[in-house]
């Protein structure tokens, strides 16, 4: 077993589509002692309560299945603790079919520590008079078309989990940080009261949340910022001890690069204020922040500091706004752009015809405008591809965007080709409120034999 | 004659709801205090106009070499009720790395 005066926290995932092998080869190359993976988007946990609503064994990530299948004998084998919130809308249902990926696999009878909570739907429903963080209106609202309500726990709940001994904590909605500073608080008997420690914990969480970006994913340009070995890039780790002291590494003979660049690209990533990057467990304060290159792929992480954490959580409200439908087809070659003008114009008036109209709607060229807009300043492209959707309340008047694109290839300008098949997808909206942390009930259940 | 922030530094965008937050990290120290004096909020409002609403608001973060400037009204709605293709604006990093700014000498 490692002394207490080190822990070694791994990072497996920074989203539910997040690559799976780095995690194996972080698992069984980087000598870690925790397996972090945190799988949760924005909107992931209200399309994982429709799939439970629709199947009540669902609702936790569907990724769940093929990671564990993956590490697990690795983790096991070595002592690898795993902390993830795959649990998502249905954490004691993950925790079953991890249970039983690990049975399948000869593994035995694996117990999983289930951090509950999270799931503030029957409260906030109560409390209409709650105030929308983005727009300042009731959460009345909204409520008629609520579909989940979950509150970003912190890492008390989940050091809690670990306090059982189990090898596996699997959780619902958690702040990302918060997933890796519960392996610290637990090994070192951190208290949220020891500030300096909580910060550098938070901070090395928020470097560790999104996996690759700081081992040169999302950061690679050719000739001005170069990645060795992107296609085998490595996941990476924070190198803890007792005292705060940290240092992000990656899995050694990897490829990719970790340095102050790359750290520094996700250090700020997502922040907002830097004076007040509110987590549950703190409120971290960057400002102050050096990273220095320790060694090769080593960076250190210094003086982080953190305020007290404020006495609310976040809650994301999940609701149905309607439908987005969109449809695409390609024009090339002597006036491409003109044809896929002059094409929209005619969707649109199809549209207008047979009555339907749209809360928003938008026409794309792709290859011109489509992420910057500005078409009337771009250069003309060989070829483009014609993107138009529109959200409304109307499932039909959604699905007939996409199915007038296509019909240009019959009744459009010339030579319109691969027109898409007609795409609708349900909108889950999120907004946000603050729950002062007393009224929400997190626990802990274990499921299985310690 | 005039540089791009892409010149002197780079750069990341993430998001939260409507708002998009975009880093600015110089390659060298010793451009911080030109990007401070040229790279204004107003300046990147301009950049973003046909973009966001706004809002923007610069934050320095002179330990890092950098600044974060958090644009509101960004995105479209916020990336889950988003028309847009790049819902989560993660290329309005290169909006920012295309602002043109008088040359530094």
């Amino acid at each position: 077993m490692r002394s207490k005066e080190a822990v070694r926290v791994g990072s497996g995932a920074g989203t539910s589509d997040d690559r799976l092998v780095p995690a194996l080869e972080l698992a069984e190359r980087g000598d870690i002692d925790y397996l972090v993976f945190e799988c949760l988007a924005e909107r992931t946990v209200s399309r994982e309560n429709l799939s439970r609503s629709k199947n009540p064994d669902q609702g936790y990530s569907p990724s769940l299945h093929a990671r564990l299948r993956m590490v697990l004998p690795t983790c096991i084998k070595k002592g690898i603790r795993i902390v993830s919130n795959m649990g998502a809308a249905n954490p004691l249902g993950g925790a079953r079919a991890a249970r039983k990926e690990a049975a399948d696999l000869g593994l035995g009878d694996v117990a999983v520590a289930v951090v509950l909570g999270d799931d503030v739907s029957s409260l906030v429903r109560h409390k209409g008079d709650l105030r929308l963080i983005e727009n300042g209106e009731p959460l009345e609202s909204i409520l008629p078309k609520m579909i989940s309500a979950n509150a970003y726990l912190g890492a008390d709940v989940v050091c809690e989990a670990l306090n059982t001994g189990a090898p596996i904590v699997l959780s619902g909605r958690v702040a990302d940080p918060s997933l890796f500073l519960a392996p610290m608080m637990h090994e070192f008997d951190w208290a949220y009261d020891d500030l300096p420690k909580i910060a550098q914990g938070t901070a090395a969480g928020h470097l560790l949340e999104c996996t690759a970006s700081v081992t040169g994913g999302c950061f690679g340009w050719p000739g001005k910022k170069d990645v060795p070995d992107l296609a085998r890039n490595g996941f990476p780790f924070a190198d803890v001890k007792a005292d705060g002291s940290i240092v992000i590494g990656k899995t050694p003979g990897s490829g990719g690069r970790l340095d102050v660049m790359t750290c520094t690209e996700q250090l700020i990533y997502e922040i907002h204020d830097p004076t007040a990057y509110i987590t549950p467990d703190c409120v971290l304060d960057i400002t102050g922040i050096a990273l220095t290159q320790e060694a090769a792929d080593r960076v250190r992480i210094t003086n982080a500091k953190a305020r007290t954490a404020t006495p609310t959580y976040k809650v994301n409200v999940g609701y149905a706004d309607g439908y987005i439908g969109e449809g695409e087809v390609s024009y090339g070659g002597i006036d491409a752009v003109a044809r896929a003008k002059w094409a929209a114009e005619i969707v649109k008036e199809r549209l207008k015809l047979q009555g339907f109209t749209y809360d928003d709607f938008r026409v794309d060229l792709i290859g011109m405008s489509s992420l910057h807009d500005q078409v009337a300043i771009r250069p003309e492209p060989y070829e483009v591809r014609l993107r138009m959707a529109g959200r409304t309340h109307d499932r039909k008047a959604a699905h007939a965007i996409g199915f007038e694109v296509r019909a240009l290839h019959m009744h459009g300008p010339g030579g319109a080709g691969g027109a898409c098949e007609p795409r609708v997808r349900d909108v889950l909206a999120v907004k946000s409120v603050l729950l002062p942390k007393s009224m929400v009930n997190a626990q802990v259940i274990v499921e299985g034999t310690l | 004659m005039s540089v791009r922030v892409y010149d002197l530094a780079h750069s990341r965008a993430g998001d939260k709801g409507n708002t998009s937050n975009i880093s600015v990290i110089c390659y060298d120290a010793k451009h911080w205090a030109f990007l401070e004096r040229e790279l204004t909020p107003e300046r990147v409002a301009d950049a973003f106009r046909h973009l966001a609403k706004g809002p923007v608001r610069r934050h320095p973060l002179r330990n890092l070499k950098a600044f974060n400037f958090v644009i509101e009204n960004a995105l479209g709605g916020g990336v889950t009720v988003s028309l847009a293709q790049d819902i989560h604006g993660k290329s309005y990093s290169n909006v920012m790395l295309a602002i043109e700014l008088p040359d530094p000498k």
